[in-house]
This record gives structure tokens, sequence and C-alpha cells, in this order.
């Protein structure tokens, strides 16, 4: 039987349109906006001014904080403007625009295709350049990368799992880099391995895809110490915490990381950035993005220069279709809608999905029917109508105590709710304002 | 008879001898319990007075000067007239002055809609008309026009409690003067953005343009981060601001119509 894990899940139409469109490099734009918050933790400050001359690769902007990490140039130019741009929420933060007038890298870099295999590097150079390079963890929520590889005092790492499962619908950026990168991405693995000092490394790869398991099987006989596991197709398997259920068999205490239990997880793509960094000393500038939905008339994977806006995108696809109802950054369902096309492709964005008018309308609300299938299928175990509740009725002691902060916001008790009633919308509000009262009683 | 011995001892024991001037001061309080004083709720207040013997930074916005009279009759103090206030809405962003870019669907409330987009119509520190204003006022004294999407105050039933103000999440809403008969002049915007981006967003936006600071005979303007304020203390009605503003984002609120027919553009757009 395949592995996956114990406690709720759901299981939404799949809709992986793009799986057979292979990841299409696309030319940077003549004027790039790179923002200076991709990742998570705090945003990164700008080393270049108005008027720089800057090369591919270059840095252009400095991780400070501990949980911050650099920005590199992702096209050669000049500096046009520090100014600030709309983000995917809309609204404006930092920017660095760069516009573009050539294709001239920066030295050092190897842009050959030739698969370098050796390992050099040593388990504190490999963390050096992690963290010089900017790689954050391209699953969507750009935590930076250097971050996870240092092994806080007194804990051990015993496992490395690679996050392979992708299991929001539509999404296929990471199948289509398994398919094409295989070989690079084992090695990526093992530096991943050696940073870690572990002699363990699970992929998991969801059921949906079975040529990416075959295909990185066979490679994966090549490598000591890796093993590939295909996992039960459910949602949501790719997060962190049921990964590591459905691999090991090992539960992450509440409000604790997964070192806790002797692991580390990383995402497939983020492990493809490590071994470019690495091995071809080449900063995280481009990632592999999938534009899709229903109705539009090419389904693609780009790889695409960070800071390219997602009108580029979309006009590749045939433009945007006519009767669309919602643009999503990420998958349908945890991904944000965003208002203008204007905004960029940053460190974080995996996707961009266009529904319909009938796929993006909400359904009508109705009152709890006391149905408890929300409880069913949350996969962390919380009762979210209580939540909901306590969201819309502003009791934010009940969310607390009700463990609201360990809700990971997949969606799937809104999803499942035959009411169709805002769970995670109350239960959005309810951890903004918890997290705020937490924050404010430790200081 | 031994039970109502011990009820006796226990009686004498621990009784709470309590000033019998809070009693009388809560008598003379509205009790709405409705937080304006800073005090959970009217008795709060009244113990509040009667510990301080005195009424200083204690007033009760609600009863206003009358209410803070009859208290100090009780107590034997003076009290100090305050200028009754009036609650504002600091942005014109309606639906004609600043059209809606997206559609927003989820929850109604204001607070949600602030942490996820800066609004329909692009501002981000416009109104987000979803109401948590009407929702937090207790006197009936708020409602959101229809046709403007934005909120409007009921002058009469407004009692100034402030309740509003910490409900809304972008700080639209100011307590200000009421004025000699009702009159009052305030740059209707809260946007910081600069000049350019926030009129594009709102036709009605404050540019940050300064015309207005200089116009002003009485330095009752300030700019700061693209954004003009006006002192109410320091503000003498003269009106020349009203009519340098080049978008129309000062308001001029129970004055009487001008005789020149040039009635800046968001003017029509608000009925306060």
């Amino acid at each position: 039987m395949l592995k996956t894990f114990k406690m709720g899940g759901v299981h939404p139409e799949e809709c992986k349109l793009s799986e057979h469109s292979a990841i299409e490099i696309i030319e940077a734009p003549d004027t790039v906006y790179v923002m200076l918050n991709q990742n998570l933790g705090a945003p990164s400050v700008p080393v270049v001014s108005k008027g720089d001359k800057v090369k591919i690769g270059q840095l252009i902007a400095k991780g400070e904080a501990f949980i911050s990490a650099s920005i590199h140039s992702p096209v050669s130019g000049t500096v046009d403007k520090v100014d600030a741009w709309a983000d995917a929420s809309g609204y404006r933060k930092p920017v660095i625009i760069i516009k573009k007038d050539g294709e001239e890298w920066n030295e050092g870099i190897d842009t050959s295709k030739d698969l370098v295999k050796e390992i050099k590097a040593s388990k504190a150079e490999i963390i050096d350049i992690v963290k010089n390079s900017g790689i954050v963890g391209l699953g969507g929520a750009a935590f930076p990368t250097h971050v996870k590889l240092m092994v806080p005092q007194g804990k051990k790492a015993e496992y490395l799992i690679i996050n392979a499962v992708e299991c929001e619908p539509y999404l296929t950026a990471d199948h289509r880099l398994m398919l094409e990168k295989g070989e690079e991405i084992m090695i990526g693995v093992q530096i991943l391995m050696k940073a870690l000092e572990v002699n363990k490394a699970i992929i998991g790869i969801e059921n949906n895809k079975p040529d990416a398991i075959e295909l990185l099987s066979k490679l994966a006989q090549k490598y000591s110490g890796i093993s590939v596991i295909a996992l039960k197709l459910k949602y949501p398997q790719g997060a962190e915490k049921q990964l590591i259920k459905a691999a090991i068999n090992r539960e992450v205490p509440s409000g604790k990381l997964p070192i806790e239990v002797g692991c580390v997880v990383q995402n497939v793509g983020t492990t493809f950035a490590v071994y470019e960094a690495v091995q071809k000393n080449k900063p995280l500038i481009e990632r592999v993005v999938t534009v899709t939905g229903k109705k539009v008339s090419k389904p693609s994977n780009f790889m695409v220069r960070i800071g390219t806006p997602v009108s580029v995108l979309l006009d590749k696809c045939g433009g945007i279709p006519e009767g669309t109802g919602k643009m999503i950054n990420g998958g349908p369902m945890m991904g944000k809608a965003f208002a203008s096309t204007d905004i960029s492709v940053t460190k974080g964005t995996s996707g961009i999905l266009l529904m319909d008018e009938k796929e993006a309308k909400r359904v009508k609300e109705y009152n709890c029917i006391r149905c408890a299938r929300c409880t069913t299928v949350c996969p962390m175990g919380l009762e979210p109508f209580l939540l909901g509740l306590a969201g819309e009725n502003q009791n934010w002691e009940i969310a607390e105590n009700n463990r609201v902060m360990d809700c990971m916001e997949c969606g799937s008790c809104q999803f499942t709710c035959p009411s169709g009633r805002p769970l995670l919308d109350n239960i959005r509000l309810g951890k903004n304002k918890v997290g705020q009262i937490i924050r404010k009683r430790n200081n | 008879m031994i039970f109502a011995a011990i009820i006796f001892g226990v009686e004498k024991k621990f009784m709470v001898v309590e000033d019998p001037r809070i009693d009388l001061v809560v008598e003379k309080l509205p009790g709405a319990n409705c937080g304006g004083c800073g005090f959970a709720g009217c008795r709060n207040f009244a113990e509040a007075i009667v510990k301080n013997e005195s009424l200083e930074g204690l007033f009760c916005p609600v009863g206003g000067n009358a209410t803070t009279a009859d208290v100090a009759a009780v107590m034997g103090l003076t009290a100090a007239e305050k200028a009754p206030q009036v609650a504002v809405i600091r942005c014109q962003g309606s639906f004609a002055n600043s059209p809606a870019k997206s559609n927003y669907e989820g929850v109604s409330s204001c607070a949600f809609a602030h942490a996820l987009f800066p609004g329909a119509g692009g501002c981000p520190n416009g109104c987000l008309g979803l109401g948590d204003c009407v929702v937090s006022c207790a006197f009936d004294a708020m409602y959101i026009d229809s046709v403007t999407g934005l909120p409007v105050v009921i002058e009469e039933n407004c009692t100034s409690c402030g309740a509003c103000v910490k409900a809304c999440p972008r700080a639209i809403i100011e307590l200000r003067n009421k004025g000699p008969k009702s009159k009052r002049i305030f740059v209707s915007c809260v946007n910081t953005e600069k000049g350019a981006i926030a009129k594009k967003n709102c036709v009605v936006a404050c540019i940050g343009c300064g015309k207005c600071v200089k116009a002003c005979p009485h330095d009752s303007i300030t700019l700061e981060n693209n954004l003009a304020y006006i002192n109410f203390e320091k503000c003498k009605l003269c009106r020349k601001c009203v009519t340098e503003c080049p978008t129309g984002a000062i308001l001029e609120i129970n004055f009487p119509a001008r005789k020149i027919e040039s009635a800046p553009a968001g003017e029509d757009q608000i009925t306060q």
C-alpha cells in the first residue's frame, strides 16, 4: 500500500493540464522588477543605486538579518530605479527596477550545460555558497535554505526528505523539473546530504507522476543512500509535517520544526537550485513557473528570470482568455488572487492560474449544519468550524486555546464544507490576530 | 439561630464599605457602557473619579460638558469645558472617485480585507467600505452609503466615543472638534503615497502638493509623508485652503454655499 499521512486530507480534481509541456526557457524581458521582500523573514537591503551597471548574477541586495536572503541581478543592464512596486498582494513594496542591455554574465558563473558530478565543496563551504547564492525554498513559502541547513546545537539530522509531492492541483513545475533535470537533482540531493551530514535521503513523489517516480528511482540506484517513495494521492501530502509522517512515520510536535524529529525537508526545485549554485556557481536568478488554467490556450511551464512581469508569461500562453474570473498566484488551494498583471515573478512564485468565472465564483454561504466534515479532513486535527466561529466573533482567546496557530492554511476545510462557509478566511484572520497577541505578550 | 449568628458574623467581617459618592456619580452618567472614556464601563469611570478626587484627564464624551458639570457638582469640583467633538471620515474614495479594479468576495470585515489586499480601488490607505466602524458603533450613528460605498456619520447621534476610530484598521476616522455651528474643514484623505500614484487610484486624493500649506494664513496645516493635515485647534475656518486644493481633497462641512460656482471635484460626493 502507498504511504501517506493518517489524519484528514481531501482529493481535489488534479487538472495537471501542463504536465506534458516541456520547460520553455523565456528570454529575459527588457525591464525586470526585482522585489526586495521575496523571502520569508526580513527584506533584503539594496547594495546598488540608480545608474549602476549590473551583470547577470551580480549581488544587488543583501540579506543582513539571520532569516533573510540575498538577491542577484537576473539581467545585465542598468539600475533604473530603487522604488516601490505592487507585489502579489497589491500593496507597494520596495523594488529594484533594472533595464536590460545585453546578456553579460558575472565572472565565474558556469553557463555551460555540462553535468558536474564531483562535489568539491566541504560542508561549511556548501552552506556558505547556498547563503551567498540567495537560495530560498522554492515550494512557495520562500524560507531561506541556509537557515534550514544549519542544524542547531544539540540536534541531529538523520534524514533529508526531498519534497517532490506537488499536491496542489494544476501545478506541474516540479514534475517537469524532475523529468528534465533528474541527474542534476540527484547531485543536488547529495550536496544537501553532505551539508547536513546525513546518509539517508528520501524523495517523496505523489503517485500521479509515475514517469517521474520511474525515472528518479532508476537514477537513485546509482547513488548511495537515496531512495524514492511513491505517496498516495491526497492533499495536502506536500505539507512538511504530513510528508514527514508519510515518509518516516514521525510526528512533529505542535509549534516545533522538523529538526525536532531528526529530519530536514527541502523542495525538489530548491535541490536543483543548490546544484546550480554549488557546482556551477550560479546564484538563484530563475525558476520554473507553471502558467495554466482550463481556458488558457497553451498551458505551459517556463524557466523564468526572477522579476519578469506576469504579463510577459501570459502573453506567451496566448494572453488572458475571455471569461477569466480570477488570477491566482500559486495553486488553487493555497494561492492568493492578485489584481494586476504588472506584478513580477518572485522566488516564491510556483504558478500562475487563471480561473474562469464559473470556477472562481464563491458558493452561497449557509449556516453550519454541524456535519463535522471540516474536522474529519483537517490534516492537523483541529476543529475548523470552531476556529472559524472564533474568528467571526473575534474571540481570540478561544482561537488561541484551540491551537489556531497550528493551522497551515491548506484550505481542506473550506474546500469540503457543504455549506460554503468561509472557514479559512476566518481562521486566517484569527491566526493573524493571535500571532500579534502572542508577539506582544513575548516582548 | 446558629446560622443566623454565622451570617451576622461573616457579614460584619467581610462588609465592603463603598464610597456613597460612586453611586451618585453613576446616576449622573449616561450608562451606555461604551468605553469612550477609556474605562470598561460607566461604573469603573465613576470609581476612578471618586478615587482621584479630581476630573483631570477624565471626560465622558457621550454626556459631554453637561454630564461633566453634573458630576463636578456631586464631587464639589469645577469642570473644565471641552469642545464637543464628532467623528469624521477622512476618505472620499467612493465607487465613482476610486473605481474598482478588483472584486472582493471574502469575509465582510475590514480587518481581514486590510491584511489581504489594498482594496478594490487600489488605494492602500483608503476606506475598504466593509463596515467594521458601523458594527462598532453603539449609538446608531453610522451607516454605509450604498451609492458611494463609504461610511457616513450621523452627526446628531455621534457621541464621539471613539469606538469607530479604534475599529478602523486604516486609521481613517478621526475625532475632530465639531466647530462653531458644526462648521469644520478637514483633509479628507489619508493616502501617504506620492502624488502621481495616489491620483492614479483616486481622483480626490491628497497629492501632497503643499498649496494649502502656503495658502493658510493661520499656520494650521502641516505636510508630512505627502499628506496635508489641518490642525483643528488652530484652524480659523477661513476656507482659503479649500479653493486652493487642486484635487478637492479638502472638505468644508456645513458652510453656506459659495457665491462663485466652482465646486471642487469631490464635494458633491459627500453628505456628512
